[in-house]
């Protein structure tokens, strides 16, 4: 087998698979399907809580595409980071689209489900076996840490991929995934190269956001043994060696090392080059395999339940004095709560937003002390419960709405909220709480593989087309 | 010159949820030396401007993308309670108005 060749459908399931380009690259005999549905950017909320940040909806549109084309040019179809976090709940909310799917369209399919979701005593066994390493910046993990997650997923690299795919499955189903993986995992797996299969996983993984201008579309790849194509398809996309090269920045910390759980992408000797007007030849990257395997985790705990108020201030005598009128309305404030709520200030947070003059980026705001004519406020307070963040955003409410400014002799109304009630009940509030590599002892003991059959008819295995 | 007048994009984005990262691009090679020869892009400006240790930024100079990069530990981690950015989209602005000399 001299080359290999796949389709990315789109960067994230649920952003939007163009059914056009896909069939087009269908045309070009892939070798399988594959795309991401998940990423940590959207926020610890989909780990912690468990729902997922795409809509429903649009998962299901675009699982459809890839699995209609993916039954028709008889491939499989990998999609990793199920339902946005990876986690079990986040599977098997993905599994039951799939099982709507295979109804609605007569579909039969064999599901290869990898899991990656991590029992707390498991990961409490390898913290004490000394396992567990943080990454930097690290927050502090101990057993506490741990029995304080809500979930915890670890990042799977190609070979749990590759021992789904060897179930030959029509769709394989993984949970936290390297998006990369999803795409090199059966290359490796046929012998080509590492460090082209894995580039080729990372650039083609966000989709066409590697072209020039990004657009509906899909990406093909063509992996041979000493260079790659990287080719969009779709209308009017255009990838150059430029915006390939360019497209390694993005959302990375370092633009030349990629950490993988079997060891490290190098793309400092990377060549990229026009292989015509509008696709793009890669070689020279390599791969440099760890000493051990290291699983990246990722955990979500609950920090809280936040309740929000959203009002605005306008008159410049409050503006001209903001600091200190946000701090006696603190004062006041952290007095009320204590003498009506007895709660000290260890027992709840707030944090206060000012939009239109540091709210987005706080203390290293520099034009901090720029001319304003109008404020947004954004009030919010975290405790344990509900009803006691409501409690004392409804005691903040008062001294927010009335208190004195030097500058007016009599009552004054002092800010313009948004809504009425005021308060917003935000509910749970999750935080990320790991950034730490686990040292297995084997890759199986973390990500667990299960053969699942959906639909009436008995399933046709996905044919592995060899060249 | 401003920055923002040399460059065709400057963003911010998160690089995972305990860091932010900072990426600077320009379409001509020419543009790219100008500023990269200009030095003022550096570890130290990046420490000064986002109030963090000089040791703990990362700093490349990425000729095959003409393009500049920097990446630092996050203030507050991605999505926590009071965190003001949850992508880390909109923290580049200060990076704008850097002024690149002749």
């Amino acid at each position: 087998m001299d080359e290999i060749r796949f389709v990315a459908a789109t960067g994230a399931v649920g952003a939007g698979v163009d059914r056009e380009s896909l069939a087009a690259a269908l045309e070009r005999g892939p070798q399988f399907i594959a795309a991401d549905a998940g990423t940590t950017d959207a926020g610890p909320a989909a780990l912690g809580s468990g729902v997922p940040a795409f809509a429903k909806d649009a998962v299901k549109k675009d699982l459809t595409e890839m699995l209609r084309a993916g039954r028709e040019g008889g491939i499989p179809v990998i999609v990793g980071s199920a339902g946005t976090a990876g986690a079990d709940i986040h599977v098997d909310w993905t599994l039951d689209i799939v099982r709507e799917i295979c109804a609605e369209n007569d579909l039969s399919l064999k599901v290869a489900v990898v899991r990656s979701q991590q029992d707390p005593d498991y990961l409490l066994e390898m913290l004490a076996a000394g396992r567990i390493h943080p990454l930097a910046p690290a927050p502090v993990l101990n057993e506490a840490t741990i029995r304080r997650s809500v979930r915890v997923v670890g990042m799977m690299g190609v070979e749990s991929i590759q021992r789904a795919l060897r179930l030959s499955p029509d769709l394989v189903l993984a949970g936290r995934a390297s998006d990369s993986a999803l795409y090199a995992a059966m290359p490796i797996a046929l012998g080509f190269p590492e460090g082209l299969a894995w580039h080729v996983g990372k650039i083609v993984e966000c989709g066409t956001l590697a072209c020039e201008v990004r657009g509906p579309g899909a990406m093909l790849a063509t992996i041979r043994t000493d260079h790659a194509l990287i080719e969009p398809i779709g209308p009017g996309l255009r990838c150059t060696p430029m915006s390939v090269a360019a497209h390694s920045l993005y959302e990375n910390a370092d633009p030349y090392l990629f950490k993988e759980a079997s060891g490290t992408l190098d793309l400092k000797q990377a060549m990229f080059e026009a292989a015509t007007d509008s696709s793009v030849r890669v070689s020279g990257a390599t791969f440099r395999p760890a000493s051990a395997y290291n699983v990246k985790l990722e955990g979500a705990e609950l920090a809280g339940y936040a309740t929000v108020m959203i009002g605005g201030i306008r008159d410049p005598f409050i503006i001209g004095r903001l600091d200190w009128w946000l701090g006696k309305m603190k004062e006041y404030f952290d007095h009320s709560v204590r003498a009506v709520l007895r709660l000290n200030p260890a027992d709840y947070q707030f944090s206060l937003h000012t939009y239109g003059r540091d709210g987005v980026m706080g203390e290293l705001e520099p034009e901090r002390n720029s001319a304003i004519h109008e404020i947004g406020v954004v009030f919010e307070v975290l405790a344990a419960d509900q009803r006691t963040a409501t409690e004392i955003a409804k005691l903040a409410r008062q001294p927010l709405l009335h208190l004195p400014v030097p500058e007016w002799k009599g009552a004054v109304t002092t800010i313009a909220y948004l809504h009425n009630p005021p308060q917003i009940e935000r509910g749970p509030v999750y935080r990320f709480n790991m950034h730490h590599v686990v040292t297995p002892r084997t890759e199986e003991e973390m990500f667990r593989i299960e053969s699942v059959e959906i639909g009436s008819r008995v399933a046709v295995p996905a044919v592995v087309r060899t060249a | 010159m401003r920055l923002d007048r040399l460059a065709s994009l400057v963003r911010s984005k998160n690089a995972g949820p305990f860091q932010l990262t900072f990426d600077i691009m320009f379409t001509g090679a020419d543009v790219y030396q100008r500023v990269k020869s200009s030095k003022v892009l550096n570890a130290s400006l990046i420490a000064r401007l986002y109030d963090c240790e000089l040791d703990s930024v990362q700093f490349f100079e990425c000729d095959n993308a003409l393009a500049f990069k920097a990446t630092i530990p996050r203030r507050q981690v991605q999505g926590a309670f009071g965190d003001p950015d949850l992508h880390g989209g909109q923290q580049h602005a200060p990076l704008m108005a850097v002024e690149i000399p002749h």
